[in-house]
Parts: C-alpha cells; structure tokens; sequence
C-alpha cells in the first residue's frame, strides 16, 4: 500500500511556496513598485537558504536535469 | 497620496466579476481585507498594508526575516487560492509587489494588460503540479556476494587500496542510478504535461529532508487531466524505492512557475 503522494490541503511546506514565490509568479516592473527582483532580495545567507532565487530553468523532457 | 498606507498586490485575473464573494474572507498579508481593482478588462486582488512594514526599506530587512517571510508566503497563497477558487485562471505576482497606491496598480494593469491577457489565455484551465525526488537513506543490507557477511580483514596497503576503490565505484553506480531513476521519471512526467520547469534542488536545511534532492520540477497540467497526471505519479513512486529514490508530489498550485512563457 502506497501512501497518497499528495501531502493533505493546508501543509504546503514552506520551501515549495519559497520556490515559487520568490522564483515563480508574475515580475511587473515599474516606477511605483517595488517587488523583488527590483529589491535585489537577500544577502548571501538568505539566498542559500532559500536557493529558489535564481531564475527557473526551461526544461525540454529528459535530458536538462541539474548536474 | 496616502503616504501610510501602500497597496500589496496578489495576483491578475480577468474581470469577470463574482470574485467578491470569494475574497470576502480572506485576509491578506497584514491581515487586511482583499479587493479586485479592475482596469482593462483585468482585475488585481489588492490590499492596504502599512507603509512602515511594507516600504522598500521595510522589505529589505524583512526578507531576511525567515519567520517574516513564512507568515507573509503563507498569506500571500492564501489569497491566490482564494481567487483560484473562484476564477477560472489566476496569476499570482512575485511574493512583495507593492505600489504606492491604487493609481499605480491600474497604471500597471494597462500598461501590462497585453502581456497579462495573454499569460491568462495561455494559462487557462491548467494547474501546475510539482514533483520532487529525493535519495533515501542507503538500505541495510548492500546488494552483492559479500551481503550481510563481514568484511574480510585488510592483509595489507594492497587490500585497503583495493576496498576503498570498490566502495568509490558502488558510491558512484549509486549515484549514477538515482540521476537515471529522475531522468527518466521527468521524462515520463513531460510526457503528460504541457510544460515543465526545473527548480534548483532545495536546500535540505529548509526542506527538512535527509536525502540528496536530485529532481525539483513544476509540471503544467490541463485541469480535466490532473487525475491522470496524479496517477501517474502515484505509480512512480511506488516503484522509485527499487532504484533508490523517493518522490514527492504537491499541488495542484496556481500556475506561478509558468507565467512566463518558455524561451524557444
């Protein structure tokens, strides 16, 4: 018997919701905003922590895993 | 202009109208009820925060702030998921989009409506999953002529040399194994999706998991098509332990990881 691999409603880790919100999500740049690719987010320690920062690869099937 | 206050945007949806009802309990990241400011044919959830938490310099210092930036994710989903409840397509903006006011929240809506309208119709009816596959702890027992007996004792440099050598390459097969087991279970997994993306692998120290986390991917699903694509999944993961592997599926989630459309 294999558990449901869908975690129950309500338990998003907090490292999927880093990825994409600091990753994923619409930027609208623009004189009045501020969001965070204009804040340059995060010192070094943050950025390692989080590791969702950097811009999210395209991916074709198969053959573009990370090393 | 109210210099107390700032607008904390969400997400863009088109203005279709019933989202009130939907947003009527929802509160946002300072605890502020959400609205639909409406302009071109869009409509974006907003809400007043204060200025002294949500300024530019505010937000610096407070995306340092991992407790801050937990409780402020938190709602910040909380809000989407809201809208994605009630509209047929939501997209989420980066976590801390703040404007000065509601001018410059419609200013933005008309200037990138284009853009927006076509992220909205490219992005309807779709969900995005995420699928992530860690190594699990080494079994008990190692495959080969030599399982569950004692080591042989080291005669001599010779020997020692020897073993080392032999426990570099199963380290190295192991490893080879587990990168194939994720290639081709994202392959597998492309094959149902629309689109793909590949996240960093995550750092353990937030993910809380003991293993290597060798594959971190968002997948963009028709809606109708999830429980396919969950089943799917499902059978991956019942068969991934044999190669070492262990897969995690979350979602569905409002397609944040493709609101930008793939380069050619």
């Amino acid at each position: 018997m294999t558990p449901d691999p869908v975690p129950p409603a309500g338990r998003i880790a907090l490292v999927d919701l880093l990825d994409r919100l600091l990753a994923g999500g619409v930027v609208v740049a623009g004189d009045l905003t501020l969001s965070i690719a204009g804040v340059d987010l995060v010192r070094v320690d943050l950025r390692l922590l989080v590791g969702a920062v950097a811009a999210t690869l395209p991916a074709a099937p198969g053959k573009e895993l990370p090393p | 202009m109210n210099t107390t206050e700032l607008l904390y945007a969400y997400a863009v949806t088109q203005d279709a109208g019933d989202l009130g009802e939907a947003l009527e309990t929802v509160t946002g990241v300072a605890g502020e009820p959400v609205r639909a400011v409406r302009q071109a044919g869009l409509a974006a959830l907003a809400g007043p925060v204060p200025a002294a938490g949500f300024d530019e310099a505010a937000l610096r210092a407070s995306l340092e702030d991992l407790g801050w930036l937990e409780r402020t994710a938190r709602a910040h989903q909380r809000v989407v998921d809201a809208a994605a409840a009630a509209a047929p397509c939501v997209l989420p903006l980066r976590l801390a989009t703040v404007y000065r006011d509601e001018d410059g929240l419609r200013r933005m809506l008309t200037e990138r409506g284009q853009h927006l309208r076509a992220a909205l119709g490219r992005l309807d009816g779709r969900c995005e999953w995420g699928v992530k596959v860690y190594t699990l702890p080494p079994r008990a027992a190692p495959a080969g002529p030599s399982a569950g007996a004692p080591p042989a004792p080291v005669r001599s440099g010779r020997d020692y040399l020897r073993r080392r050598a032999a426990e570099r390459t199963t380290r190295r097969e192991e490893e080879q194994r587990v990168d194939e087991a994720a290639r081709t279970l994202h392959a597998t997994l492309a094959t149902l999706a629309e689109d793909t993306r590949l996240y960093p692998p995550q750092n353990p120290r937030l993910s809380r998991q003991p293993g290597r986390n060798v594959l971190n991917a968002a997948y963009l699903v028709p809606r109708e098509q999830g429980p396919r694509f969950t089943d799917a999944v499902a059978r991956l993961a019942e068969a991934a332990p044999a190669d070492g592997v262990g897969v995690e599926l979350t979602g569905p989630w409002a397609p944040y990881s493709f609101v930008t459309p793939a380069p050619p």
